[in-house]
């Protein structure tokens, strides 16, 4: 091993994977690029709709006060209401995020037993390390 | 006399805890990670636990007492924040990095520069916030324990040495479990005094919220009514809606940078496990913060801003409510908690420190790699923790009790947010990202956000050169633009082969750490 470059240990030498490696093989397959593409697209979704809801909260109250300070429910205004709702947000969001991510799990389990046998799974566990 | 009996049973319970862990762990992954095996709900409370500090308690109880509807913006925002460690942090790193956030950079950038550009922000990080803890922990412990004789001083160094005791002999393990305790003890503490506070107005929601539209108080000498439920009491012109959009920025994207949360990733089988302790944390933190607003608003209406004020001031909110719905057994109950919670924060904060001067700093920076055994790795970090807790003592009385110290835990969301989250969202989502852009990023989100403090209204007064209170709003985008032009200097080749091996591991969990068998 090269101890110049230490933390690079877990990698073939130069620090490439080869062609044939675990890693690009798994990366080159149709399968788990359709698993990066329904994760990147239900992350990218869910932050952006995440940020948009809660940054709605200060730039709404901010700049829109009247708006935001009439009463809708009771004693309640409009900013405390939308408020509030931030909360029950961030849970859905987290709930479906678990859902979505169970599927992902159960995919990225298929993709690793199909490119690698009991076997070489072992080996690149190793080699990993 | 109670406060200091029932501290004692926690202090007790706690160095139990320790000698038990000691006993029970062995080697590095014990004492940095718990050995990875540290289940979904146990991290949940841990995360949680470790979040919700004095500050949140004592500080956001305050705010909503004084300013309603403005200080809530906090608990909304603490709340928030766990979905961007959710959906972009959590996994990644827990499948890609061992024992720090460096982990993750160095996995495929040049380990020495970019480990010791995230140990400087760590220390940087958890230094601040450990300062605000034990100041201000130790300004609370001696006024709630006033008549027992404990002062400011021997609070400070109890909670110094204590915090020592855990994480030299204890490590991962035993932080977790003080953490999982603390948690329990606070969320006890913060239901039963809810529950006392909507006693008070008969259990009815409509009758608390309708006298929450009119709260009384003195304000420069004259009384007024202040509606609660409506914004715009803390957060005036000219910057307010600027003020409040900053701050929000570093709330928002500072949690997932913050060392002592993500490090509890690590604690966790694997990347399913930390997703479902995410979760389970969000659940809890998230029914803390709705909390607070009867907190707040029942110290607002049964206990008084003006009495608050001629009692210790905007911190003391909490305890003055306890008083007043409880008597003496609930103060003492909450000095405990808060005494608890102290400890339990600072505690997490050292190992976290310490893990990264012990791992990035000492074995890839001053070893330069060389091979060093796991056993020496830990002696480091105990020595760390050891001096970073002397450290933080000393600091701590010098500064004293009088000091302001809130502005340095906003500081250290700040920090966070600008220097760490840049760079671990380039690192895992931008194949062109390299070393020079890591060290770049986290250089200007540290030296940006730190300056823009050191020249706003926190230190400066009215004569700030900088408005803004929080400087996230410049000093997130200065991380970010760091980053990408740093970036943009030159290639690294080898940096981009490596990323398709990074996308795999992170998706996959291929070759991420093993949990230890029993």
């Amino acid at each position: 091993m090269d101890p110049s470059k230490p933390s690079t240990s877990h990698l073939p030498e130069d620090g490439a994977p080869p062609a044939d490696s675990p890693w690009q093989r798994i990366a080159d397959g149709d399968d788990f690029r359709s698993l990066l593409r329904a994760k990147t697209r239900f992350i990218v979704a869910g932050t952006a709709f995440f940020l948009i809801y809660y940054f709605a909260l200060p730039v709404l109250t901010g700049y829109w006060p009247e708006l935001m300070g009439q009463k809708v429910l009771g004693p309640f205004s409009l900013a405390y209401v939308f408020a509030l709702t931030q909360f029950p947000m961030a849970w859905l969001l987290a709930a479906a995020y678990l859902r979505a991510a169970a599927k992902f799990d159960r995919d990225a389990a298929a993709i690793l037993a199909r490119h690698l046998p009991a076997k070489a799974n072992h080996a690149a566990e190793t080699s990993a390390k | 006399m109670i406060a200091i009996l029932m501290t004692l049973a926690f202090v007790i319970a706690t160095l139990g805890i320790t000698a038990w862990a000691s006993k029970s762990s062995r080697g590095a992954i014990s004492f940095f990670a718990a050995g990875r095996n540290i289940t979904a709900w146990q991290n949940g409370l841990a995360v949680a636990g470790d979040y919700m500090s004095a500050a949140s308690f004592l500080g956001i109880t305050g705010l909503i007492a004084f300013y309603g509807y403005d200080g809530f913006m906090y608990s909304v925002g603490f709340l928030v924040a766990y979905l961007t460690v959710l959906l972009i942090v959590a996994e990644p790193l827990r499948n890609s990095g061992k024992y720090t956030i460096a982990d993750v950079l160095a996995y495929r950038l040049s380990p020495r520069p970019v480990r010791a550009m995230a140990a400087l922000s760590t220390l940087t990080i958890s230094g601040f916030y450990m300062i605000a803890q034990m100041v201000g922990a130790g300004a609370m412990v001696s006024l709630l324990m006033k008549e027992t004789g404990i002062d400011f001083r021997i609070s400070v160094i109890s909670v110094g040495l204590l915090m020592i005791v855990y994480v030299v002999f204890g490590g991962m393990l035993a932080t977790t479990w003080v953490q999982i305790v603390k948690a329990v003890l606070l969320m006890t503490g913060v239901i039963l005094l809810s529950i006392l506070v909507m006693g008070s107005f008969g259990f009815s929601f409509e009758a608390f919220f309708a006298a929450a539209t009119e709260v009384r108080y003195t304000e420069n000498g004259v009384t007024v009514v202040r509606d609660f439920l409506q914004p715009g009491l803390y957060y005036k012109a000219p910057y307010g809606p600027l003020n409040l959009i900053s701050l929000s920025m570093a709330l928002i994207l500072g949690t997932a940078g913050l060392p002592h949360i993500l490090v509890r990733f690590y604690t966790v089988p694997d990347a399913p496990t930390a997703r479902v302790s995410v979760v389970w944390a969000m659940g809890i933190i998230g029914f803390f913060y709705v909390l607070t607003t009867f907190l707040g608003i029942g110290a607002a209406l049964l206990v008084g801003r003006d009495t608050i004020v001629a009692n210790g001031g905007i911190n003391m909110s909490a305890p003055l409510l306890a008083v007043a719905l409880g008597g003496d057994l609930f103060l003492a109950f909450i000095a405990a908690v808060t005494f608890a919670t102290i400890l339990a924060v600072v505690a997490g904060l050292t190992i976290s420190a310490s893990t990264s001067v012990a791992h990035d700093f000492y074995s890839n920076v001053v070893r330069a790699g060389k091979p060093t055994s796991p056993k020496e790795e830990v002696f480091v970090a105990r020595v760390t923790a050891v001096g970073l807790g002397m450290g933080a003592v000393i600091v701590a009385i010098l500064i004293g009790p009088t000091a302001n110290v809130a502005f340095l835990v906003g500081l250290a969301f700040a920090v966070a947010a600008s220097a760490n989250l840049p760079v671990i969202l380039l690192s895992l989502f931008w194949k062109r990202f390299n070393t020079i852009g890591a060290v770049a990023g986290m250089a200007t989100g540290l030296v940006s956000s730190i300056v823009l403090i050191g020249i706003g209204p926190s230190f400066l007064g009215t004569n700030a050169i900088f408005p803004l209170e929080n400087p996230g709003i410049v000093s997130i985008p200065a991380g970010f633009l760091g980053a990408i032009l740093g970036t943009l200097v030159r290639r690294e080749p080898q940096a981009e082969r490596q990323f398709t091996e990074l996308v795999v591991r992170a998706n996959t969990g291929l070759g991420a750490e093993k949990a230890t068998q029993h």
